[in-house]
């Protein structure tokens, strides 16, 4: 008896190198690319994507990497999830990710998931895009015309849809270290563990010796068709001194900012109370923690 | 049909495999283990789960292709011999740790994987790690207390 197959049939090819990569890519333009497959063999078992050809990086080396360069926190097309968030590097400079990236699934998805995929794969209730945009990321892709860089912001332009044109490889992407002592706070709230999240907040704040704020992210999902900052928030916040009614002021003002949509799991409604929520624990947090940074100091 | 080299529980195997194979069914329709089972076949339920290098992975979330040149321990490996159990399947069995049994496949092998690592994982991590797991029973109190057990954990009762 023949093994059942799921997916509808593609073609599996291995490529060697990130040019070989970016050929067969430039070749078929309903060739997508797999690495870790987390989200991508879901969907092609449930034959949500049918793609013609399947590239993958896998097995191309030296791409499994996590490396400091110039300030930032550099991880290569392949490192996985698992790889990234227990990497010394990410536990001491970057403790936000590696708080994040656990909230991502379960260790066995973790275990073969990337980061770079999950960018690239970019579902907007997802944890790294929002990480992305928390942590001023630029990211590096590859295609027969070269290499091409985006910040964070550029690059999710939708719901699983990103700046990556078809013939294009996330190859890398640069997360920026964050000043010392930087308070960070990350939450979410999801029906059940490892579940996407309904609405989850990545923070982070710095203030000078005098406790004026000089560093704030506040970087949301589950809210829209992007991972979306709350600028105005962050620019009200950047040059005070925060206390209560600066926190109170940040929920209202986030629920303001945003314009979730209604979906079988949650109305807008419940999204933008819970968003201003979490951006207040999440503010409050992280400045706890930046003022006791000080403290210690 | 690309043509893999895939070792399985110790074994080496040469198969000519579809492009769209999963490791699953592989390991069940072309190798007769039938310990690893399918559940929802889209990464939820942590019934499938297999150790790829050494590591707890979903098998429904690999392609076959994917294995290629790589290790892969199933349930069948688990046990030393005909008769005798692993200190996790020996937990199971001795905290009532499966109802149906279903799960349990897929379970062990997240525990072995803990087991098989030098240092002893703490409580939250145990727990986190099986929440990776589906139980259809529900039974999830005596799981929890035979993991705690295996892995040398604090007992939950010596915590209250």
């Amino acid at each position: 008896m023949a093994a059942p197959v799921k997916p509808a049939p593609f073609e599996y090819v291995r490529a060697r190198s990130l040019h070989e990569a970016a050929e067969l890519l430039a070749a078929d333009p309903d060739a997508k690319v797999l690495a870790g497959g987390q989200s991508l063999v879901p969907m092609l078992s449930m034959r949500l994507a049918r793609p013609a050809r399947l590239v993958d990086v896998g097995r191309i080396e030296h791409l499994a990497y996590v490396d400091e360069v110039e300030g930032h926190l550099e991880i290569g097309a392949t490192a996985t999830q698992t790889q990234v968030a227990t990497h010394p590097l990410t536990l001491s400079r970057v403790p936000i990710l590696s708080a994040g990236i656990a909230r991502i699934g379960h260790t066995q998805i973790r275990n073969r998931g990337t980061v770079c995929g999950s960018l690239a794969h970019h579902d907007p209730s997802a944890e790294l895009p929002a990480l992305a945009l928390a942590l001023d990321a630029r990211l590096t892709s590859f295609s027969v015309r070269g290499p091409v860089s985006r910040t964070a912001d550029a690059f999710f332009t939708g719901t699983f849809d990103t700046a990556l044109d078809l013939d294009e490889v996330l190859t890398s992407v640069q997360f920026a270290m964050p000043p010392e002592g930087t308070g960070w706070s990350f939450r979410e709230v999801a029906r059940r563990s490892g579940d996407f999240a309904l609405v989850g907040v990545g923070a982070l704040l710095h203030t000078d010796d005098a406790g004026v704020v000089d560093h704030v992210r506040i970087s949301l999902f589950g809210v829209g068709s992007t991972p979306v900052r709350v600028r105005a928030v962050e620019d009200r916040l950047l040059g005070t001194v925060v206390d209560e009614p600066a926190l109170d002021a940040a929920a209202e003002a986030t629920a303001d900012q945003i314009d979730p949509t209604s979906d079988a799991h949650a109305s807008a409604d419940y999204r933008r109370e819970v968003a201003a929520h979490l951006v207040q624990e999440a503010l409050a947090e992280a400045w706890a923690t930046t003022r006791r940074k000080h403290a210690d100091a | 049909m690309p043509e893999i080299t895939v070792t399985v529980n110790g074994t080496e195997h040469r198969l000519d495999v579809h492009d769209r194979l999963l490791l699953t069914d592989l390991l069940r329709d072309r190798l007769r283990l039938t310990g690893t089972h399918l559940g929802c076949e889209h990464g939820v339920c942590g019934a499938c789960t297999v150790l790829l290098d050494d590591l707890p992975v979903r098998g429904c979330l690999v392609l076959a292709v994917q294995a290629d040149g790589r290790q892969v321990r199933t349930v069948e490996s688990v046990a030393p011999d005909a008769s005798t159990l692993h200190p996790v399947q020996q937990a199971m069995a001795d905290c009532h740790g499966l109802q149906c049994g279903f799960c349990t496949p897929g379970i062990v092998m997240t525990l072995v994987a803990m087991h098989e690592r030098d240092e002893r994982p703490a409580t939250d991590e145990v727990d986190e790690a099986l929440s990776g797991h589906l139980c259809r029973c529900t039974g999830y109190r005596n799981i929890t207390e035979a993991a705690h057990r295996a892995l040398g954990c604090e007992r939950e009762e010596a915590r209250r």
